[in-house]
């Protein structure tokens, strides 16, 4: 139920923009790995590089090699709406269906995928609510409008809706940044229980977050507005927050970023 | 270059342009600051709320605009209703089945029955044509068309709103007149067994050729009012369905459509309220009979607005006020499309509220 990306040589262009330079990495199954960096710096572009949702701009393309488990998920040949089922995202803001109730959230992807049977709907919608720590909160109004709740169980919302059709990778892009401190616990509590289950890659500019939730942390700067962004850095959290090995690594974690 | 003196101009209006209010707030022109005119914020005693304002002026001049409207509304209602009285008490035969128009004779005898019919009748062609035509074109403009096409296509469908209708009339009734024909001779050949498209013709100036007319006439309005709808949508939203491996139509079922719908609902309606008052169109491109028909194709057909402007001239006092009180029927079908369809943009608002 987890697998394995790998960048290798990646560079992400918007046009003739090149938004990240030549970054490789490889993600391990059921682990967390956190994405930090400066704005700007090409994090959420490379995140969104994974399942090919920055090609929902015009004129976004690759060059380098992505696969999950040694599959090319830019092969010419690959369906980009599977590479998505695949390959989950959960958004910085809160984005449940506005015209949707709560069980309708849940089980969007499933309906999308063609699920039509009631029975599998409903066990669906109560395993991913629940999987998403959400299922006590609103069990008993399932019907009423998603869009309702509060930011955080939004967002949770939105998690039980990613991984309501079972993906083997879930993307988070900054998920917490728009959210206050105890719902952001709730999500941090989250993550540790989905890690059984996939492979998380989290966006975050919370230094502490990722300190606290992740295995693996890449660090991404640039060195001027306009240049492409790099990957500095990627090492096991505790390495990275304790002694990393680059120069701007450090500067950056311990706020002297210039 | 030649900026400079209305600069300057500007510059001494700016300078006058501090409010009595604030001169007053100055107190004795005491100021700590060291500007001569005293600061915005004021630098002496709090100065006093004005009585009268731009402010006060402002709201009254809004809200007598908001009133307005009902003035009007209700004084068309008492108009209609006045004139319509004494024509219905004369009428010898019931107003709402009878198949006749004669409100001129010593006995006047008229129903609205035809009228209302073949006004129902025309706008609903017109909307089924119409409406998915112009929900197509706003989905192509919104979510399909590269911007250098979708600027452009927008601009001459707004365009085609501007054309006056007596154009469409005429243009229907000369040219497009004969491909409807033959359209209808089609219709009745393979399904002359479903009584709408039966019948012995002539075939033409029909239901069939005023619905489609109009239904052209309504596509301009209820393409742009969708579009703005359609662009409304969050794109986070689209961005959602698409994360969940939605193609770009299961994207658009799933996140545009639904976000949509009260605004669509309100596009169609306008094109409706257009297509229930058509007047010029419709009088020159319907055959004009008595008959009650629910027969699209054959030459016939009737409306509620084409026969007052085509029996207004010859009408007496008795006629005017049959005329009139066809016109209510027509404000009284229109308010009913409309509350039905403010019922369903409001059964589901909830969501919408908490969507915000």
């Amino acid at each position: 139920m987890a697998k394995r990306i790998e960048a290798s040589n990646v560079s992400s262009y918007y046009g003739s923009f090149k938004a990240i330079d030549n970054v490789s990495m490889t993600v391990e199954p059921k682990t967390i790995t956190a994405l930090i960096g400066p704005s700007g710096c090409g994090k959420s572009t490379f995140l969104r590089s994974i399942n090919r949702m920055h090609e929902v701009l015009p004129n976004a393309r690759i060059e380098g090699r992505l696969t999950i488990d040694d599959q090319n998920i830019y092969d010419p040949d690959v369906d980009i709406t599977a590479v998505r089922r695949m390959i989950g995202m959960v958004f910085q803001r809160p984005n449940p269906f506005p015209t949707m109730s709560i069980y309708e959230n849940a089980v969007a992807g499933l309906k999308l995928n063609g699920v039509k049977k009631k029975s599998l709907l409903d066990d669906a919608a109560e395993k991913s609510l629940r999987s998403a720590n959400l299922w006590d909160e609103v069990k008993d109004r399932l019907d009423r409008p998603g869009a309702g709740l509060s930011g955080g169980q939004q967002q949770r919302l939105c998690i039980a809706r990613t991984i309501a059709v079972e993906p083997q990778v879930v993307l988070m892009d900054e998920p917490c940044s728009a959210l206050d401190p105890i719902s952001t616990l709730a999500i941090e509590d989250l993550m540790f229980k989905l890690k059984d289950r996939f492979t998380i890659i989290i966006v975050t500019h919370n230094m502490q977050q990722a300190a606290r939730v992740s295995d693996k942390t890449g660090f991404f700067s640039i060195d001027k507005t306009g240049e492409p962004g790099r990957l500095i850095e990627y090492a096991d959290t505790q390495k990275i927050f304790s002694n990393p090995s680059q120069k701007k690594t450090e500067d950056y974690i311990t706020g002297r970023f210039g | 270059m030649g900026d400079y003196p209305s600069r300057s101009v500007n510059s001494t209006a700016g300078h006058l342009g501090v409010t009595p209010r604030h001169a007053q707030g100055a107190g004795s022109g005491v100021s700590p600051s060291a500007y001569e005119e005293p600061p915005i914020g004021g630098g002496g005693a709090l100065p006093k709320k004005s009585r009268f304002s731009l402010e006060t002026g402002f709201r009254g001049l809004s809200t007598a605009a908001g009133a307005m409207v009902l003035v009007i509304i209700v004084a068309i209602a008492v108009f209609l209703i006045s004139k319509a009285i004494p024509a219905i008490q004369a009428d010898s035969e019931n107003f709402l089945t009878y198949n006749r128009w004669s409100p001129n004779e010593a006995t006047p005898a008229f129903g609205i029955a035809v009228l209302a019919l073949g006004t129902v009748l025309t706008s609903l062609i017109a909307l089924v044509v119409a409406v998915p035509i112009a929900l197509g074109i706003a989905l192509f403009l919104t979510h399909y068309a590269p911007r250098r096409l979708a600027t452009p296509l927008g601009f001459v469908i707004d365009l085609l709103a501007a054309v006056p209708s007596v154009v469409f009339g005429l243009w229907g009734r000369d040219l497009f007149q004969q491909p409807v024909r033959d359209f209808s001779v089609w219709l009745n050949h393979y399904f002359g067994w479903l009584p709408i498209f039966g019948g012995e013709g002539p075939f033409g100036q029909s239901l069939m050729l005023g619905g489609l007319v109009l239904a052209i006439m309504v596509l301009p309005i209820v393409t742009s009012l969708s579009r703005e709808v359609f662009q409304q949508t969050p794109g986070m939203n689209e961005e959602a369905a698409l994360a969940l491996g939605a193609t770009k139509w299961e994207m658009i079922r799933t996140a545009v459509l639904p976000y949509g719908k009260p605004g669509v609902i309100a596009a169609v309606m306008l094109g409706l309220g257009r297509a229930l008052g058509e007047t010029i169109a419709l009088a020159l491109t319907l055959g004009i009979t008595w008959e009650i028909s629910f027969n699209l194709i054959q030459t016939g057909g009737n409306s509620i607005a084409a026969n007052i402007a085509n029996s207004f001239n010859e009408a007496n006092d008795t006629g005017r006020g049959a005329l009139i009180a066809s016109g209510l029927v027509l404000f009284a079908i229109t308010l009913i499309v409309n509350m039905t369809a403010r019922a369903i943009i409001y059964r589901r608002r909830e969501f919408r509220d908490s969507a915000a």
